[in-house]
């Protein structure tokens, strides 16, 4: 039989694993409502809907820690779930820094639901029909916004509509709704033999925040236009210029080497370097996980600590690592708040809303001001080690030519060292827009090598 | 032996006759095709880290997913619960697709057997003992360390999953599959004054706890910690373009990149791929013969039957360097009028099957490996790497090495940084001019996602030398 997911069931489950001999238990539950809908050249193509669920539960066992998972909410389930987390647990290494976090440090009032303006009950009461409308004129716009644009990927609307509900031993019981549409589209361009895609969006916890779907289909239009005829160029080191889009993927390479479970692992440039000047000063990161409105936000992490507002890198000094409770011990300071964790697995270190605080410089200024150089639009690859910080991958925008876009160029790669690339900020741009949980204006690197013919 | 058909209809409030029916109401607004997908999978973590076993843990995903199929447009729903009020629910959302309210009673199954039986595993890695995993990390992590005191952090990771599934179709057809999937992961660091680098192996597969031997243990400590060791001494990677020598197995991702994407049919049937509509044209050199086959015994990317129940097989996607065929699902093979080529696959119940990779390989030539390298003047050897990713549309795709040397007047000399190599796909394969006999497939450790989804995956390759190739290095 199903049991309903609530915060009593949570409760009950983590004094299940004390009365089993756990000496603390952490429960997460998600409900979810999702539904999709797919249109191409102007016909439904799929149409995916679900409400689904799950328990996560993590114990510790004097030091030892195990996290097991359930998406069958049932009274035998359950009680598996328990034993099974307590009997490995029991069998895992004692680990000094695992432990929940200070009842002193769990958030004690939560923000006003309205206040952090997670949900929209027009999300959850917008119709399949009005979903197809839009995810339909979004492509609609795309395909008929110029006549090289042959095909199309198509158009996807999307909605989820969840419930997240904490309850620790350290002395929590929590939850919070949110609500989230998307609207995507992804036109094709053609021009002799080649091809290229545009591929554009929206993402929304408010409905009348998301773009308009024309808005977002001449825009996905215009990304795949200006792609074509796009070629290589000879290798050379040049100055780049990072399109707002670009520049947040840097922001993502930022994280990775600011987050605590890199710098406890010794696995980044940035271990030790604590209040010393990291970058150039004109960058200031920061992670805000209560800025209403925005994706990110959530009134305490994962493991029921307030989220907050770190400053990460201020006028190029580094101030703060982005910690949860196990890497935050592991390195003698406190948790910000940035626990993460899905159903699965074990804890670990997520953002917020993760910004770069916007300079005053136009960005087509920042291109005047470029004689020979690239801008770069958009990025493919991984090749980005955190130990070392070399930078390598493949990259695609247009050439700039004494301070004009001179024309598109695709097949090469960038490089070079992100510490250096950090110190070599020399202009950013003042086009900071939220649009995911990741926000970045436009920014000059000084120099990179970039490889072609 | 567990048999799926008995697993789902013993543990859980389901019986065949009510499948039966759940088909019919799946098809009750006129669908032309449905299907049911029921899934149990257990799947366990364990890690050690900083020599101490850090974490363990166990996820139970079970659930069924309902698709129909009206036309080109797929309905689909899905439910955690396994049991007949609520499979019935998503098989009424998921019939909405079609238009044509029409009288259906239950759809007849029939239990088909399975052509291949390739992986079947006595001892299941995570039904051992807890304390037996635990050992064999120990003994990674002290293997690892032995290799070099310079080693100075051991990351180890073993995961397990154990996957059940049964599928009903309203083509009349039952079957399931029992789907255990291993994989062991080595991660070093090594730190020379304060110079860090890391390196990474493992390896796996459809197998068993029985496969990670000592043996293989040490092979992926020993690996991890040379590849961390060699760093040490690399240089800055060369940029441009040049000649390219790839060592055989991993970088296989290659063509998982430059074509295997490319040749999935559902971006052919929409021609949003840069191979559309170039089938018995020349996309590689006549020395490329390329492969996807998911029947190899116990192979990462092996299945007995793919995740809409047809039978997996080999497909040639490249022949002597002539595009043969793509890889098909059973809803592009049905509105091109081909035969699914057993590529239908899914993350889970919660996903839609599309066309997808199994084990995709470049069968050997007749180079000999060593004579391949003497043979270039001045180049890259290449002989691990991380992802890599692809723009279907352009046809551009990326793969990240991390282990590459220089060559230098045929000889293989110093170690250089990783580097991001770019290339086109319709392109790049008529630049190979050499391939080797050493044909062998990656360890076990693939996993390839696309549109949001997860699979696990095989590549493979000999030896091959591309004329030319943009190295994103930074000298």
């Amino acid at each position: 039989m199903t049991l309903p997911l609530t915060l009593e069931l949570l409760s009950d489950i983590s004094r299940m694993a004390i009365r089993n001999g756990a000496t603390d238990a952490e429960v997460m539950g998600i409900t979810a409502s999702e539904f999709s809908v797919e249109v191409r050249l102007g016909e439904i193509e799929k149409v995916r809907e679900a409400n689904t669920q799950g328990i996560g539960l993590r114990v510790l066992h004097n030091g030892r820690q195990a996290s097991c998972s359930t998406s069958e909410i049932s009274s035998e389930s359950i009680e598996s779930l328990v034993t099974t987390a307590i009997e490995m647990a029991r069998l895992t290494s004692v680990d000094e820094a695992a432990l929940l976090p200070d009842s002193s440090e769990m958030a004690s009032e939560l923000p006003a639901v309205d206040q952090l303006a997670m949900t929209d009950p027009g999300i959850v009461d917008l119709s399949t029909a009005a979903k197809i409308e839009l995810a339909r004129t979004a492509e609609d716009a795309a395909r008929s916004s110029d006549t090289r644009i042959v095909n199309s990927e198509g158009a996807a609307c999307s909605t989820i509509s969840s419930q997240t509900m904490l309850v620790s031993t350290a002395g929590f019981a929590g939850s919070y709704e949110g609500t989230t549409i998307s609207l995507f589209t992804a036109p094709i361009a053609r021009d002799g033999e080649q091809m290229q895609v545009g591929y554009w969006g929206d993402r929304r916890r408010n409905l009348s925040n998301l773009d308009s779907p024309v808005e977002i289909g001449k825009e996905a239009a215009r990304r795949a236009l200006r792609k074509l005829g796009a070629r290589q160029v000879p290798t050379q080191s040049v100055p780049v210029v990072f399109e707002y889009g670009a520049t947040e993927e840097l922001l993502d390479s930022v994280f990775e080497v600011v987050s605590g479970s890199a710098i406890f692992r010794r696995a980044s440039f940035l271990v030790g370097r604590l209040d010393e000047i990291v970058a150039s000063t004109l960058l200031t990161v920061i992670d805000d996980g209560r800025r209403p409105g925005a994706l990110g936000t959530r009134p305490f992490d994962s493991e029921g600590l307030p989220t907050r507002k770190t400053v990460i890198i201020d006028e190029g000094r580094l101030c703060n690592y982005l910690l949860n409770t196990y890497t935050a011990r592991k390195l003698n300071l406190n948790s910000t708040g940035n626990a993460a964790r899905g159903l699965t697995g074990s804890t670990s270190v997520g953002i917020g809303n993760l910004y770069l605080q916007p300079g005053t410089t136009p960005p087509a200024e920042i291109i005047r001001s470029v004689r020979n150089g690239f801008y770069v639009t958009e990025m493919i690859g991984f090749g980005f080690n955190p130990v070392t910080g070399d930078y390598s991958r493949g990259a695609s925008g247009w050439w700039i030519s004494e301070g004009e876009l001179a024309y598109p160029v695709e097949e090469v790669t960038i490089a070079g060292n992100f510490s250096d690339m950090l110190r070599g900020i020399e202009v950013i741009g003042n086009d900071l827009q939220f649009r995911g949980r990741i926000a970045a204006p436009t920014i000059k690197i000084d120099r990179m090598m970039v490889s072609g013919k | 032996m567990v048999d799926p058909v008995q697993f789902f209809t013993t543990r859980f409030p389901v019986t065949l006759a009510q499948i039966e029916t759940l088909l019919g109401i799946a098809l009750s607004q006129g669908g032309d095709f449905a299907d049911l997908y029921f899934e149990h999978n257990v799947i366990n973590n364990l890690s050690l880290e900083e020599q101490i076993i850090k974490s363990a843990g166990r996820s139970t995903v079970q659930g069924v997913g309902v698709r129909v199929i009206a036309g080109e447009r797929t309905g689909y729903a899905y439910c955690d619960t396994i049991e007949f009020a609520s499979i019935s629910k998503a098989a009424k959302t998921a019939a909405q697709i079609a238009s044509r309210p029409c009288q259906t009673g239950p759809v007849a199954v029939e239990k088909s057997r399975l052509e291949h039986d390739l992986y079947r595993v006595e001892q299941v890695v995570g039904q051992q003992p807890l304390e037996e995993r635990i050992i064999l990390l120990q003994e990674l992590d002290k293997s690892a360390r032995r290799f070099d005191p310079r080693i100075r952090e051991v990351q180890a990771s073993l995961t397990d999953e154990y996957k059940i599934v049964l599928i009903a179709t309203s083509n009349g057809t039952l079957c399931g599959d029992v789907q255990p999937l291993a994989r062991m992961r080595a991660l070093c660091i090594a730190d020379d004054d304060g110079n860090l680098q890391s390196g990474v192996s493992g390896g796996g597969g459809r197998y068993g706890l029985d496969y990670f031997d000592n043996k293989r243990i040490h092979h992926y400590a020993n690996e991890a910690a040379r590849q961390a060791i060699v760093q040490l001494e690399a240089r800055e990677a060369p940029a441009g373009s040049m000649e390219v020598v790839l060592g055989p197995g991993w970088p296989g991702i290659l063509l998982h990149e430059a074509v295997g994407h490319g040749l999935e049919a559902d971006f052919n049937r929409k021609g949003t791929s840069a191979f559309s509509g170039l089938i018995g044209q020349r996309v590689a050199s006549e020395l490329c013969t390329v492969v996807d086959e998911g029947t190899i015994p116990n192979r990462r990317g092996s299945l007995n039957i793919d995740d809409e129940g047809n039978q997996t097989g080999r497909t040639v996607l490249i022949e002597n360097g002539i595009l043969r065929g793509y890889l098909q699902d059973q809803l592009s093979a049905r509105l091109t009028g081909t035969m699914p080529t057993g590529n239908g696959r899914r993350e889970s119940y919660r996903h839609i099957p599309m066309p997808r990779m199994t084990n995709t390989y470049m069968l050997s030539g007749e180079s000999d490996p060593q004579e391949i390298i003497s043979s270039v003047r001045r180049g890259l050897y290449a002989v691990q790497f991380g992802g890599g990713q692809v723009d279907i549309t352009n046809g551009k795709f990326v793969f990240s090495a991390s282990e590459a040397y220089l060559i230098e007047d045929g000889q293989i000399t110093a170690p250089v940084k990783g580097a991001t190599l770019i290339g086109n796909g319709p392109q790049s394969l008529t630049r190979v001019t050499a391939v080797g006999n050493d044909l062998s497939l990656d360890e076990g450790v693939g996993t390839c996602g696309k549109d949001g989804q997860s699979v696990p995956v095989g590549v493979g390759m000999p030896t091959i030398k591309l004329s030319e190739m943009t190295v994103g290095g930074t000298q």
